[in-house]
């Protein structure tokens, strides 16, 4: 079975009310928003509706590469996966992403990857994301 | 009870005379109040002298949060205190936009404003610091919405962040100025914006981005996905995501509550016209939601116009509408066009000016320019009923004050009638211009005995509804209901809950969600809670002057027929007796 991926409908159906962020940062076990791997944020104001940046599940992804580490390895399906005990927090996935789809956990000072769980999916009451 | 997020219980001081800042750790008010009004109000009462004048550098204002903001749906808004400038009386607003959030993201749950700079400035305050930064080029730009673009390049945290600012009508001290927020949210009411501008404070951006910690993690999952699926699907919040607050215009103008011309009939002709329904058909753009909220209630209409002086030049603007704008500077000015009153509420965002209280002024201006109480020589333009470009005008006029008329209406509705009489039109209550509901003596004894001044306050408006062809209560009963139901909502309003989602937020609902974060707290002592918060905010009034024997009820609410029926006045005054033995206890 091939591994799920989230993917973005269609950011237009967003009302920027970021149920999907809380959602995924609540898997993590608190509230808040340090651990999200999803942004919205709007486009120049919100009149202009917003833009949801979440991670494409590349399959030659840039963040890896620049891993010096190796602490980011290959997903299947698709993105990567993050061995935190690698991890020495230099913050250069952050940079490489062109998406700008990895995100910094404050409290533990290592990158948020998105594991393509698709729990936001289920919090976001406009069908702006789906898990394929 | 200790807190299980430390982080809530910081109180952020900010002295703007000296450009100081520091912490303070209130974790008994926070432990008691929950948060936001009930926070506020003790935080006021410590800082501010309650007879300061309002616009002087001694005012404080006071933001806060509550237990339930970036951790359940809809805890949603930011509630801020002051003695506001309009009445001479304590001042509450709240704002949804990201505002809340921003706050608590930002390791805060209060903020304190104390002090006035010399010299124009914003702050800007993240990763647990405060920057004052000048704001002197800003002073003065046309639009509020232009500093808005401004400061979104400039500052951090896009995206988690809140951008409040006053436009002009704060900077010139227009008693009814608003401080406007992420371009359609507002401290609308009761003059914020002119604290703002007395204290040269230009914006203020807040943003940021942590954990909050939860005590019972698969408790508080199971009780989140309740809230956040009732605030989807239950009925009490079906109408603000549909069409919007926009849906009262037809059923109140149906029953005969729709105020109109200055409330000489609580029925417009054109009703029709400027519904929700034609709003949604004819220039409905886009829905936006709140920072944590999924009822996404904002409505933002677009405007498309072409440029005269240029062939195929067109402009597309977006403006958010909703019921009480459409009230106040629709029916109430008698404007059925829905450009007009989409182009008025556009003029009060960019002077920053609060959309009901300049419509009820423009209306009683217009009453009284029609009754020969004062002619051109004042109002400068013509005012007419529905001549909505003649509106626009004028409220240029109200913040560039060009002569004493202006001046005075800039000082709102009570002053300008009692200096230039047609004092039994000035729907004021309590110095403050009312809210778009003439439906019965319910909504009026609420707009005088409320503890906020806004129109969600108290349950005015709903009990009238609710006693609609139905026996109507004695005025001590309906008195005590209103009390009841108001001390019930200083609940919802220090956890910060937008008052939209009152209908999820029941008491039952709220000591389960409390449950998870480590307070417990059953409905019996929740209600409790409620009533002390009343009373003690109600104190804090008295302090400040609030005198329930003198309160003055405009004669025209006797005069037009409501759903009621004409209201009577001995009803009112009984009632307003009871309220009076309630608020003054004898010593």
């Amino acid at each position: 079975m091939p591994a799920r991926r989230l993917e973005l409908v269609d950011p237009d159906l967003c009302v920027g009310c970021m149920s999907c962020m809380f959602a995924c940062s609540r898997r993590f076990g608190d509230s808040g928003l340090n651990y999200s791997a999803i942004h919205v944020r709007s486009v120049g104001g919100v009149e202009r509706g917003f833009t949801v940046i979440v991670c494409r599940a590349c399959d030659d992804p840039s963040c890896a590469k620049v891993c010096p580490t190796s602490a980011l390895r290959m997903r299947r399906g698709g993105g990567v996966t993050l061995d935190a005990k690698l991890c020495i927090g230099c913050g250069y996935c952050v940079r490489a992403c062109p998406f700008g789809a990895i995100f910094w956990d404050g409290v533990n000072d290592k990158p948020i990857i998105c594991t393509h769980c698709g729990y936001c999916v289920d919090f976001c009451p406009y069908g702006v994301l789906r898990v394929m | 009870m200790p807190l299980v997020d430390e982080q809530l219980a910081r109180v952020l001081r900010v002295d703007l005379t000296n450009k100081r800042y520091r912490v303070e750790r209130r974790d008994d008010l926070f432990s008691r109040y929950l948060g936001g009004t009930g926070v506020a109000v003790q935080l006021l009462k410590e800082n501010l002298n309650p007879r300061v004048d309002p616009l002087s550098p001694d005012n404080v204002v006071v933001m806060a949060v509550g237990v339930l903001t970036g951790v359940y749906p809809a805890a949603s808004k930011l509630v801020a205190m002051f003695k506001s400038p309009l009445t001479g009386n304590l001042g509450e607003s709240h704002a949804g936009g990201r505002a809340a959030l921003a706050l608590r993201m930002s390791g805060f749950g209060a903020l304190v404003l104390e002090g006035s700079s010399e010299t124009p400035i914003y702050l800007s305050v993240h990763d647990g610091r405060v920057e004052f930064k000048d704001a002197s080029a800003l002073w003065g730009v046309r639009s509020s919405l232009t500093i808005g673009k401004v400061l979104r390049e400039r500052e951090p945290w896009p995206g988690l962040r809140s951008i409040m600012r006053i436009g002009r009508a704060g900077e010139r001290l227009v008693r009814y100025a608003s401080v406007i927020l992420e371009t359609y949210r507002h401290f609308g009411r009761l003059g914020l914006g002119a604290v703002w501008g007395s204290k040269r404070l230009k914006a203020l951006v807040i943003g940021g981005r942590r954990a909050v910690p939860v005590a019972d993690v698969r408790g508080y999952r199971e009780i989140y996905k309740q809230i956040f699926e009732e605030c989807l699907r239950s009925p009490s919040t079906r109408k603000y995501h549909e069409l919007g607050t926009a849906e009262n215009v037809m059923p109140l103008n149906e029953i005969g509550g729709l105020p109109t011309r200055n409330l000489r009939s609580a029925r417009f002709e054109g009703a029709e016209l400027i519904s929700g329904e034609r709003f949604a058909k004819e220039s409905l753009a886009r829905r936006i939601a709140c920072a944590h909220c999924p009822i996404a209630c904002v409505h933002i209409a677009s405007i498309r116009e072409i440029y005269p002086g240029e062939k195929y030049f067109y402009v597309t603007r977006y403006i958010s509408y909703d019921y009480e704008p459409i009230y106040a500077l629709g029916s109430m000015l008698g404007v059925s066009e829905i450009e007009g009153i989409l182009k008025l509420i556009e003029q009060t965002d960019i002077l920053g000016l609060d959309a009901i209280s300049s419509g009820v002024a423009l209306a009683w201006a217009t009453e009284a320019f029609e009754r020969g109480v004062i002619s051109e020589r004042e109002t400068i333009v013509r005012p007419e009923w529905g001549d909505w470009r003649t509106y626009l005008k004028m409220l240029e006029l109200i913040v560039d004050q060009p002569n004493d008329f202006y001046g005075v209406l800039a000082e709102g509705t009570e002053r300008a009638s009692e200096r230039y009489g047609c004092q039994d039109c000035a729907l004021t209550f309590g110095g403050n211009e009312m809210p778009g509901y003439h439906t019965g003596p319910a909504s009026h004894i609420g707009y005088l005995i409320g503890l906020r001044h806004s129109h969600l306050d108290n349950a005015g408006y709903s009990l009238d509804q609710r006693y609609l062809g139905k026996s109507y209560p004695d005025p001590d009963a309906l008195v005590d209901e209103l009390v009841e139901e108001e001390s019930w909502r200083q609940v919802l309003t220090s956890l910060v809950i937008c008052l939209f989602a009152r209908g999820v937020y029941k008491p039952e609902m709220i000591s389960r969600a409390l449950k998870p974060l480590g307070i417990e707290i059953d409905e019996e002592d929740l209600r409790a809670l409620g009533r002390e918060i009343y009373r003690e905010k109600l104190d804090l009034k008295i302090r400040m002057g609030f005198d329930p024997s003198r309160l003055r009820v405009p004669r025209r609410i006797f005069e037009t027929p409501s759903p009621q029926g004409r209201i009577d006045e001995g009803y009112v005054m009984r009632a307003l007796d009871r309220y009076r033995r309630i608020a003054v206890p004898p010593h």
